[in-house]
């Protein structure tokens, strides 16, 4: 059955043969746990081998190859396991194994710390091994054993540390959504496949289903592939989650898992399923947007370090699906480059989040090992003991603000462009939702400004609001270099995006049948989405602007004028040396914005209770938050779920005899229902 | 390319030369009419040329942060100043960034302004930031909705191409340019510090959003935060000029006769701007904070409904 010409199929092959290394790497940590280099050694060697796969990916979308395609004689014995790289499997290829390679460099020295090293090592090769057989699998079979062991794994590191009570609630959580998730992608499939059964991609793709089969395969594969990457309202496992890991798994679950469920989403959607329908773009792009404004709300609200970047994902989860769903409505109504533009945009952005989520997390991870806590309102002043995690966490932030030249502005920039094709879209419900998701777009774009201001402000400047903070040390060189590359690739990505524009080009080719102008060759390296006339940018040329004039004031202010300068006390309006918990934390930098948006969405309840004149009784004031959609929609499921289990438990106390008595009289029943049925 | 480059140059260093004098002249409109005296229209200028003499004090643990930002502030809103059409259109960098870019990098000025309030680590830092992202988590959005609504008309997100179609006969009255403007008045009232969002007369702290943010910079770091937020109306005001009144703006590489022609018909839209905003200001009372985000949250609904406007007549 494996019979195949090498030279046609090398990038396939070494991914391959890289993805069982890594499955080797899982046993070669059981072995080892005893031995203490074996963290590094694990660790280094799952970077060998997602560099591999990077160079895999890279080699053949560079090349422009024709899709490769493997059967190996695994998996059902009738169907066998088929692999396909082809030019959107090689772009999440390398999306994933850039983030999977930098996760490999910062856990070198972040795993040091580690005191559950035997609960982490031996899921993590297998953890990215999984993530990469999903993006390569070519059958349903292949894909849902791969997407199942990517969310056991997952949950297993989740699990790492299972003996605070808040992870193992996370955990429960997030099994059970992931379970929901895997088998609403199996009946997907179940559909797709039809009576047949032909479960290979190829023959899927040969077959598209009846419209009624189709919508039925989108909400499946929204519930599915959007659980997993955070959709809401299925988003509640993720915050409760993502934090739960270890840091760098936080990273990987955050800012590579959750590509791997748009891979999914666009697998099906814009490849297995035939031509698209108009309102299909409708309800992904209602969810898409909704899901970003909702992210980022939350997002603004925590506390824990960690999970406002899980709730940010979650926002930038929904940029993605609203670049998406437009991609889907552009390409219903005939407009091949405007589709283009669109799935560029999700793309970009889904490559930009990797970035920026991954260096956000190792930051949080770098101050998490320094200080010991997640709580932010422990942190402050970290800019002074951790300068290089303060900066690198700072070109994060502005990266995810979308402020340029970052790389978070150029993908942002091109979906509002896309937005601005959209009255051409024939379809009432489409012109008058699509307006509406532009505004939910800037309004979260404009929140996360606000949610980074806060969560870099209150962490790393003012003054530190514990001890642990104040005698906090910088990381290990290890973190600090993985920091420092992703932050450089923000800042290159972002001043030279054509190119990426461009090597995005074949995969949005064989999604949407179009793809946008080279981008590479436009004069000063600026990118033009039409026409000039209409549009374009030019990151480089901002950057260097705002460089020379920062320059030139700089000089200017130091030659002419003054450069003299003195350290005083803080001004503060004449207050003496206040204490440093006088101080904006957390919690009041919020609370404006909780105020504006607070009865609606979060339905918060302000409770003040101040003691009667003359008593020395403390004060307290006390916020409560709720989440609607937890609220509306899971609990009264889980109560279902309590209530029913409740009642069934008396089943479990019986004496033999009524046991038996129920078996019988289910027989006869059985039996009577089988005689009456017609036949 | 040399003359290009001198035209963009001559542009550079008249909103910077004249920056303060708006303010300036605002000031001084605004105490006229309250029947008071008032400082001289140039006080501006003094006022600056002292900062920039004395010494900067910097509190023990400021950051790099704090120092860097005021020269970013000012070179982010510079650039920005730089990029708005002001006496001509299509000057020779036009293209590097459009209107959504031009708005993305005051948000990046206000980012760092943000982050320099919390700096230092008082009280009246954070609450300046927190008002102020606030403010800006509103006003943000209205301005691109606006965005999209003027691009929708004009076919296009460069302001050069705006301002040469707003100025062509073919354009009109439109419901959704009027909205539109209305809202973009708003914004450009809550992202200067203007009344009734801000008061930028107020010493009084617990009133003040921006001049709270700023309290502990001194200085030539607080001449540069001054003149960046003085650059900042300019801004405003250039680009509720070239997209509303367009008239008279000339061609880039047009005759020297027609580019201070051009120069003429900009100093004079900023007179007016600055007399309607002295008149606007003293007509209204100051919001409280938390009434503060009804005024923006209708400039927001406003875009909206401009955009809505768009789309739906665009189909027709």
């Amino acid at each position: 059955m494996a019979s195949f010409e090498f030279a046609g199929v090398m990038s396939l092959t070494a991914s391959l043969a890289s993805v069982a290394v890594l499955f080797g790497l899982c046993i070669l940590a059981l072995v080892t746990l005893r031995v203490k280099a074996s963290s590094a050694l694990i660790y280094l060697s799952c970077f060998a081998a997602s560099a591999a796969l990077l160079a895999s990916g890279a080699t053949h979308l560079f090349r422009g190859s024709a899709p490769e395609a493997v059967t190996l004689a695994l998996g059902l014995p009738w169907l066998g396991a088929h692999f396909r790289l082809d030019a959107l499997s090689s772009v999440f290829l390398i999306i994933l194994n850039l983030g999977a390679a930098s996760a490999c460099v910062f856990a070198v020295g972040y795993g040091r710390h580690e005191h559950a090293r035997g609960r982490v090592l031996p899921f993590f090769p297998v953890f990215l091994a999984a993530m990469n057989l999903v993006v390569l699998a070519a059958d349903a079979f292949t894909f849902l054993v791969s997407w199942e062991f990517m969310s056991l794994s997952s949950w297993a590191l989740v699990m790492a540390h299972h003996r605070e009570p808040a992870n193992v609630r996370a955990g429960y959580i997030y099994i059970l959504m992931a379970s929901l998730g895997t088998i609403a992608l199996l009946l997907a499939f179940g559909v797709l496949a039809g009576p047949t059964g032909a479960y290979d991609f190829a023959s899927i793709r040969a077959t598209p289903p009846a419209p009624l089969t189709a919508a039925l395969v989108l909400v499946l594969v929204l519930v599915g592939a959007g659980s997993k990457a955070g959709l809401a309202p299925l988003h509640v496992w993720l915050p409760l989650a993502h934090p739960a890991a270890p840091s760098h798994v936080s990273a990987l679950m955050s800012g590579v898992m959750t590509k791997v469920a748009v891979y999914g989403f666009i697998r099906v959607l814009f490849d297995l399923i035939g031509a698209p329908q108009w309102w299909w773009g409708l309800v992904v792009l209602a969810a898409g947007g909704l899901t970003a404004v909702l992210g980022v709300l939350f997002a603004l609200i925590q506390t824990d370090l960690k999970r406002v970047l899980a709730y940010s994902t979650i926002e930038n989860i929904g940029f993605i699906f609203v670049g998406l769903g437009l991609a889907l409505a552009f390409e219903s109504n005939g407009l091949p480059a405007a589709a283009a533009l669109a799935f560029t945009a999700a793309l970009f952005h889904a490559f930009n989040h990797t970035l920026f989520k991954s260096l956000l997390f190792f930051g949080s991870g770098a101050v998490l090992n320094a200080t010991g806590s997640r709580d932010m309102e422990k942190q402050g002043g970290l800019i002074h003991r951790m300068p290089v995690t303060a900066f690198a966490f700072l070109v994060g932030s502005m990266a995810i603000s979308a402020l340029p030249p970052l790389n978070g502005f150029a993908s942002e920039w091109l979906t509002l462009q896309a937005i601005l094709w959209s009255p051409q879209l024939a379809e009432w419900p489409l012109k008058i939702l699509t307006p509406g998701v532009g505004g939910l777009l800037a309004l979260s774009a404009a929140l996360a400004g606000a949610c980074f201001v806060r969560a870099f402000g209150v962490v790393f400047l003012g003054r530190p609001r514990s001890r642990e903070a104040a005698e906090a040390r910088e990381v290990d060189p290890w973190s600090l270099a993985a920091m420092g590359a992703l932050a450089a690739m923000c800042l290159i990505v972002g001043l030279l995006p054509g190119f990426v524009i461009d090597a995005l080009a074949p995969a949005t080719q064989a999604a949407v049948g179009a793809h946008m102008s080279p981008q590479a060759e436009i004069p000063w390296l600026s990118i033009v989405p039409i026409a000039e006339s209409r549009s374009s940018y030019n990151g480089l040329l901002v950057f260097a602007f705002v460089v020379a004039s920062m320059t030139i004031a700089a000089l200017t202010i130091h030659w002419l004028a003054s450069r003299a300068l003195r350290r005083t006390p803080a001004w503060d309006c004449g207050f003496p040396d206040a204490n440093p918990a006088t101080q904006y934390g957390a919690g009041s930098v919020a609370q404006p914005i909780r105020r504006v948006f607070g009865n609606f969405v979060f339905r918060a309840t302000e409770k003040v209770d101040m003691p009667p004149p003359g008593s020395t009784a403390p004060a307290h004031f006390r916020v409560d938050i709720r989440d609607r959609v937890w609220d509306t929609l899971y609990a009264p499921i889980a109560g279902l779920v309590s209530y029913a289990a409740e009642k069934l438990n008396h089943l479990q106390f019986l004496t033999i005899r009524r046991y038996l008595g129920f078996v019988f009289a289910s027989l006869v029943i059985l039996l009577l229902a089988l005689a009456l049925w017609p036949s | 390319m040399i003359r290009d480059l001198f035209v963009q140059g001559a542009q550079m260093l008249l909103v910077l030369a004249i920056a303060p004098l708006v303010t300036g002249v605002v000031r001084s409109m605004k105490a006229r009419l309250l029947r008071r005296q008032g400082p001289p229209i140039l006080q501006p200028y003094r006022d600056l040329a002292r900062l920039l003499r004395k010494e900067a004090t910097l509190a023990h643990n400021a950051s790099w942060l704090f120092r860097a930002t005021p020269y970013l502030v000012f070179s982010a809103t510079w650039i920005a100043a730089a990029l708005v059409p002001t006496f001509a259109a299509g000057m020779i960098f036009s293209w590097s960034a459009d209107l959504i870019a031009i708005v993305a990098l005051l948000g990046g000025a206000r980012f760092f302004l943000a982050l320099a309030g919390m700096d230092v680590g008082t009280a009246f830092g954070g609450i300046g930031t927190s008002r102020e992202v606030m403010i800006a988590a509103l006003a943000e959005p209205a301005l691109i909705m606006i965005v999209f609504t003027v691009a929708l008309i004009a076919g296009s997100t460069q302001l050069s191409t705006i301002t040469t179609f707003m100025a062509s006969p073919e354009v009109g009255l439109r419901v959704s340019l009027g909205l539109a403007l209305i809202a973009l008045i708003m914004v450009a009232l809550a992202e200067n510090a203007r009344m009734p969002i801000d008061n930028p007369a107020t010493h009084l702290e617990l009133t003040m959003v921006h001049e709270a943010m700023v309290l502990e910079y001194s200085g030539r770091h607080l001449a540069l935060i001054e003149l960046a937020a003085s650059l900042k109306l300019i801004v405003y005001m250039s680009l509720i000029a070239c997209v509303f009144l367009p008239w008279g703006v000339a061609s880039a590489t047009g005759e020297r006769d027609a580019l201070l022609l051009g120069a003429a018909f900009y100093l004079g839209k900023l007179l007016a701007c600055s007399v309607a905003l002295a008149i606007f200001e003293i007509t209204i009372a100051k919001l409280r904070v938390f009434r503060a985000p009804d005024f923006i949250g209708a400039a927001l609904m406003l875009g909206l409904l401009a955009t809505l406007l768009r789309f739906v007549s665009e189909g027709l």
